[in-house]
């Protein structure tokens, strides 16, 4: 009351006085909110346009990667060459000099060509598993033995890299990886209609290569596949295991104390340290195979246990006390009540948690490059004990490769890695929607 | 072959809780209400006994069973082979395993090791056999021991809980013994490392060169292991990456929080978590191949000198990996802050950035602050955008357009390859790896206190 007594006995010059100060401060105040606005506006656009923008840069690479160019050229599986006895000995079959039908199939399209530098240049033109793909008809049809056949037969990666227009042809000879003779050879097969895209299958079902238009994916493929069932058999149940415990059985002293601070720092501590532990664990003390998926799995599964159980006591806290205390009144054990009805409401958050590591766990490499999964490895791998890499180390293993063609792979690669990620997230989401309940 | 035995044993334990269930149903004779237990825990408890003593000697016998009959193999060699210095020993013993998994030796083995392959091959085979038989037999036994102590009385229940109790609490245990594992591996090579480097040299020494030489008289030969221009560029690419992320990462969860409409925040918000969902090793190659050259020819057309591997361009795209964990950290933070106290400020008169600015901001700081250190310490132990994208030389430097090299890069450089763990320049790798733990340990430790303190004030 006094107060507003106070108020209305002031001059009127003086209130006057404040709305003139509060009003001249009212354009400075404004222009200052809205500047801040700006700035959230900015930096919420940046944040966006960086994730535009890597998702471009990769596919903008990455998408001629899935096409593989071809030659075709005439070959004829000449008997002198492939089978000089005539007596179609499987063993003579497989040792014959299939080289020297794809030069002599080359030299057909070309007979103008002499010289031995530029005729290996010619040779050049195709990749140097050409002899291999003969082979591989040969044996399967011994009746293609003297015929002529027109055959598509994979190009090098410079061809591929010219034909996809990454070769700047204006550029002087000599800082050029294709020569002129060569540009001239190309280009008259593709007239010709001798040259063509076709759906690159190798990417999908070769192993690693040094050559870059027979270097696949299907190795690390395979290597992520094993060593993300390794990490999954081991890190759900244990996860699992141990969130149930913490949530619904232990009880509250130090010792569990200890454990939760554990699994919280785990969870933030830089994967490199992981491989560290990785190396001089499983690989020096007990002597399991080095670049083997199940040393691999061993470590990832390390890494994911904390997100599993975080995840997992999150949906075990969200399962209400009255479920528990109904089944306990029934007459339950704390097992039963646990495993005939709280594990199975709180199961679907805890498989989104698992997915969403297990994709974290895909992604992952630098523990990877201390138990040796960065080898170059050829084969694809069989089993749990071989050596293998996984996608992101390959993608690393390639990212460090000059080759133009490469490149392509590796951003290639990348968007595989990617649509994985994507599918498992998108998986964990669908999961999430589809049994969330509020209680 | 061990697959195989696991499977026979999982099918013996199926055998197991069929018998002892029907067992149970048999003791109860008219009434199951006879029994103490239900029927299924009966044979549960059944199971148990004839899987888990078995698998337990197979486990221990598959850890043991190499080193026994290594140990055999190299008495059984001939003395002149048997008494070569380690490392050789090592190379036949290798040889050996060679022949025996049928690999390629490299050279003509002489009839000595063919022997002792021989002998490698015999022993592995006697040791497959007897574990076969005593698994089997432990197996059977454990059905036998079950089967016949079912009665009415026998409390199967209890039993079997505690087993599956104590697996529980097994389970549990397996985040301490990783926490143990990672301090004791680290440590024990560390500990070797500074035997041959003293600490004070390692920490203060201003110089790395980790290159042992072959001969002492080569030049570069002694190898340096001071760690300061490691920490310094691991710092100042975190510092850069701390200078992108923070404004941007702070802005956007204020703008989300505080501005945006709800359609625009349901949108932008995962939008902006994709960023934390790509694999870094992703934004290694980004770094590499697309920033890096944009830097470099920008410097270059501005007539600045720029490394192809500045410490600009890994710590600009750390950044914006760092950049959801910023956001999203600091969203909870502001959210966390009562709404009471913001409609206190409107009501003054303040206009939003006001109360953002003078209210939000000093209640959220010490939440942020937390979740700032959380995000530097992501930043420090960061791997795979600083391979690809920083360089190799440890230059002691604060110019963010040169090379510099990280912690994190050198432990990739120094155990990628041959290891020799004798060698100061391998275990330098594993007290990098204990200095990055302490480091990464103590922010994180001081970051979830202060976000835990904060927390505390408002509920």
């Amino acid at each position: 009351m006094n107060k507003l007594d106070d108020s209305a006995a002031l001059p009127p010059t003086a209130s006057r006085d404040i709305k003139t100060i509060v009003n001249a401060g009212l354009k400075r105040r404004h222009a200052a909110e809205r500047r801040f606005r700006g700035y959230g506006l900015t930096a919420i656009s940046l944040g966006l346009a960086f994730v535009v923008l890597m998702f471009a840069n990769i596919i903008g690479k990455g998408y001629p990667a899935f096409w593989q160019t071809y030659i075709q050229v005439p070959v004829t599986f000449d008997p002198t060459v492939i089978d000089p006895d005539g007596r179609r000995d499987p063993k003579a079959l497989e040792n014959a000099d299939y080289a020297a039908l794809v030069r002599a199939g080359l030299r057909g399209l070309f007979p103008q060509v002499e010289g031995r530098r530029e005729l290996r240049s010619l040779y050049g033109l195709i990749s140097n598993n050409a002899p291999l793909t003969l082979r591989a008809q040969v044996l399967a049809d011994p009746t293609l033995i003297g015929a002529s056949q027109e055959i598509w037969l994979l190009a090098s990666a410079t061809v591929d890299t010219l034909i996809k227009g990454n070769i700047d042809r204006t550029l002087d000879e000599s800082l050029r990886p294709v020569k002129d003779n060569e540009l001239g050879w190309i280009d008259q097969l593709h007239a010709s209609g001798k040259i063509q895209r076709k759906f690159n299958t190798i990417l999908f079902s070769n192993g690693d290569s040094r050559e870059p238009e027979q270097a696949g994916i299907r190795g690390a493929l395979m290597g992520s596949f094993y060593t993300l069932l390794i990490t999954l058999l081991l890190s759900f149940p244990i996860g699992v295991a141990t969130a149930v415990y913490l949530e619904e059985f232990a009880p509250k002293n130090r010792w569990t104390d200890l454990i939760e601070v554990n699994i919280n720092n785990l969870a933030a501590v830089p994967s490199i340290v992981f491989g560290l532990l990785g190396l001089a664990v499983f690989i020096n003390f007990f002597g399991l195979p080095r670049s083997a998926p199940l040393v691999g799995g061993l470590v990832l599964s390390l890494m994911t246990l904390p997100v599993i159980i975080i995840a997992g006591r999150a949906a075990l806290t969200s399962v209400p006390p009255s479920i528990r205390e109904a089944a306990l009144g029934m007459g339950a054990s704390k097992l039963q009540m646990v495993g005939h009805h709280v594990l199975p409401l709180a199961m679907p958050g805890m498989l989104t948690g698992s997915i969403i590591g297990m994709a974290r766990a895909l992604g992952e490499s630098a523990p990877l490059l201390m138990i040796g999964m960065v080898a170059f490895i050829v084969d694809v791998p069989r089993g749990i004990t071989d050596p293998a890499t996984v996608l992101p180390v390959q993608i690393y293993l390639w990212a460090d490769l000059p080759e133009r063609a490469f490149v392509e792979r590796t951003s290639a690669a990348i968007m595989v890695l990617l649509g994985f990620m994507v599918l498992m997230n998108g998986l964990a989401i669908v999961l999430r929607k589809r049994f969330e309940r509020r209680w | 072959m061990l697959s195989s035995l696991l499977l026979t044993l999982l099918l013996l334990s199926s055998a197991g809780y069929y018998l002892g269930r029907n067992r149970a149903f048999r003791v109860a004779g008219d009434h199951i209400r006879n029994l103490h237990s239900l029927p299924s825990f009966y044979g549960s408890y059944t199971a148990l006994w004839c899987g888990l003593p078995a698998l337990i000697v197979v486990a221990v016998w598959a850890m043991l069973q190499p080193g026994v009959i290594l140990e055999l193999v190299v008495a059984g060699l001939p003395p002149e082979l048997r008494e070569l210095p380690p490392d050789r020993l090592g190379l036949v013993l290798n040889d050996i395993q060679n022949l025996v998994s049928g690999n390629i030796v490299s050279s003509a083995p002489d009839p000595a090791i063919l022997a002792a392959a021989e002998h490698y091959r015999n022993l592995q085979l006697t040791g497959h056999v007897c574990l076969w038989i005593v698994a089997l037999l432990l197996a059977t036994a454990g059905i036998a021991y079950g089967w016949r102590a079912i009665s009415p009385k026998l409390r199967a229940r209890n039993q079997v809980e505690r087993v599956v109790t104590l697996l529980l609490i097994a389970s549990s245990t397996v985040a301490i013994f990783t926490t143990v594992g990672i301090v004791l591996s680290v440590l024990f090579e560390s500990i070797r490392f500074f035997h041959k480097v003293p600490l004070t040299d390692f920490l203060l020494g201003l110089q790395w060169s980790p290159q042992t030489a072959l001969r002492a008289d080569q030049i570069g030969s002694s190898g340096a292991f001071g760690v300061v221009p490691l920490f310094a560029g691991t710092l100042l690419i975190s510092g850069i990456a701390m200078l992108v992320a923070v404004p941007i990462g702070l802005m956007s969860a204020l703008y989300l929080s505080e501005y945006a409409t709800p359609k625009l925040r349901a949108i932008a918000k995962p939008m902006l978590e994709i960023l934390a969902g790509i694999p870094t090793v992703v934004y290694g190659f980004f770094a590499a191949l697309t920033v890096a050259p944009l830097i470099r020819d920008t410097g270059a057309a501005l007539g600045l000198q720029v490394a192809s591997e500045s410490a600009l361009a890994a710590g600009l795209v750390m950044g914006i990996m760092i950049i959801p964990f910023v956001s999203s950290l600091s969203d909870d933070v502001i959210n966390a802050v009562p709404q009471s106290m913001r409609d206190g400020s409107y009501a003054l008169g303040a206009t939003k950035s006001e109360t953002i600015k003078r209210v939000l901001l000093p209640a959220a700081l010490p939440g942020i602050v937390g979740s700032i250190l959380l995000a530097v310490s992501r930043a420090i132990g960061e791997t795979m955008i600083v391979v690809m994208a920083a360089g190799l030389s440890a230059n002691l430097t604060a110019n963010p357009l040169q090379a510099v090299t990280t912690v994190t890069v050198q432990i990739v450089t120094l155990l990628t390859g041959d290891q020799e763990f004798d060698s100061a320049k391998t275990l330098a790798a594993f007290a990098l790896g204990l200095l990055l733990f302490i480091v990464t340990l103590i922010l994180n430790i001081i970051a979830l206190h202060v976000v835990r303190k904060y927390r505390e004030q408002y509920e």
